[in-house]
């Protein structure tokens, strides 16, 4: 897979655009998914996704073949995600909140009429709540945690991604998982 | 759970990242088995754990990529080009090869701008025109360029005038007139004297 990826990227650098989509549509997916387990909001984790592909679109010639793509990507996205979130600080727990519609789809949407199964509302609120304690989770433990948790990456990929020692990932998880435990000894 | 080290809660994190030292982890499963305040802690941590990792996988929606796309810069127009030439390599070089050809024989036609006029015993030169006096007679060809001829005699041969005018009034001649003013009809007529040249000197070959 990555040396597909490798390929492609080689051909997005020759000039040829259409190469990139084959990137974006292997990736979308994790990628999508951080910025919404960061964000809480699915616009504004569409719109952080689809920033970082283009700012790897434009930043394409700095990265290092050697290297994983997807770890690139990551911080990327992961950046974005707490520059948004340190832009958008007043209004973010009231974001966070209104996040309540993961594990429903698009095409579930549209077929609200309908009365959903007690066991699909249960799971639904399973999911909202899960969302609302990451959203809880300061943002430097909530990445890490996000990271390690959702996406399932090692702790040397993540220090990678975040650009910091593997001690101080592990002392971020730790604290995270800390985190994590009290709110949810609070309820 | 005051009474406990700070270590062993440490320990639990190791176990969790799942790089804890043997004894050490020996040592964490032996106080966990005496101290219930520790086991509760530990307890806590894994469902923690298992909370998150339940949360279902989502998929990014599904004009993500056309959105993606749509926000790309345009490409560079010399991209463009590059790729074209880079495609075409059979054109490039025809194109490359008619513009070094009508380069190497429209500066021939350039250099050509100064008036001349075949070398014949008995013509006139006055200026830029070429006269064949009356009651002369010119025996061969008189080629002219980039002036006029005027015959008023008589001329045995050819005359080709090029980036001029041919005036006869009563005049014999007894070959071609030919007038020659743009650079297509040159370009040809250098084609054709040069085709005359190769024939003549095959004739003067055969008949050495």
């Amino acid at each position: 897979m990555d040396a597909l990826i490798n390929k492609r990227i080689k051909q997005v650098l020759k000039g040829d655009q259409s190469a990139f989509s084959d990137i974006v549509s292997h990736y979308q997916h994790s990628l999508y998914q951080v910025c919404y387990r960061m964000l809480g909001n699915r616009q504004e984790a569409e719109d952080i996704a689809q920033e970082a592909f283009v700012r790897a679109y434009m930043n394409l010639h700095t990265f290092d073949q050697k290297r994983k793509f997807s770890t690139w990507l990551y911080r990327i996205a992961t950046n974005l995600c707490i520059d948004r979130l340190r832009k958008k600080k007043p209004d973010y727990y009231l974001d966070a909140e209104v996040a309540g519609t993961e594990g429903l789809n698009m095409y579930s949407q549209i077929a609200a009429d309908e009365p959903l199964p007690e066991a699909e509302l249960e799971k639904m609120e399973l999911q909202e709540r899960i969302q609302y304690e990451i959203s809880r989770l300061p943002e430097k433990y909530r990445v890490v945690v996000v990271l390690k948790y959702i996406e399932e990456l090692s702790l040397q990929e993540i220090s990678e991604v975040l650009d910091m020692p593997l001690g101080t990932v592990k002392t971020r998880l730790h604290r995270g998982r800390e985190a994590l435990r009290k709110q949810l000894n609070s309820l | 759970m005051n009474k406990c080290p700070q270590y062993i809660v440490d320990y639990m994190h190791e176990y969790l990242d799942g790089d804890i030292q043997r004894e050490q982890e020996l040592e964490l499963k032996n106080h966990l088995q005496s101290c219930t305040d520790c086991q509760q802690h530990m307890h806590e941590l894994s469902d923690s754990i298992a909370f998150i990792k339940s949360a279902t996988h989502i998929s990014a929606p599904p004009n993500l990529e056309i959105g993606v796309m749509a926000r790309l810069p345009k490409p560079k127009q010399h991209v463009g080009i590059q790729k074209w030439l880079r495609r075409h390599p059979f054109i490039v070089a025809a194109a490359t090869f008619i513009i070094l050809m009508s380069g190497s024989l429209l500066t021939g036609y350039n250099d050509d701008q100064q008036f001349s006029v075949t070398k014949q015993p008995n013509l006139v030169v006055d200026g830029q025109t070429v006269i064949v006096p009356e009651g002369e007679t010119v025996t061969g060809d008189i080629v002219v360029r980039n002036g006029d001829i005027r015959v008023e005699g008589e001329v045995d041969g050819n005359i080709t005038v090029i980036n001029g005018e041919y005036m006869a009034s009563t005049s014999v001649v007894t070959g071609q007139v030919e007038e020659i003013d743009k650079a297509f009809e040159w370009l040809w007529y250098e084609i054709k004297s040069a085709f005359k040249d190769l024939e003549k000197m095959f004739e003067s070959d055969e008949t050495k």
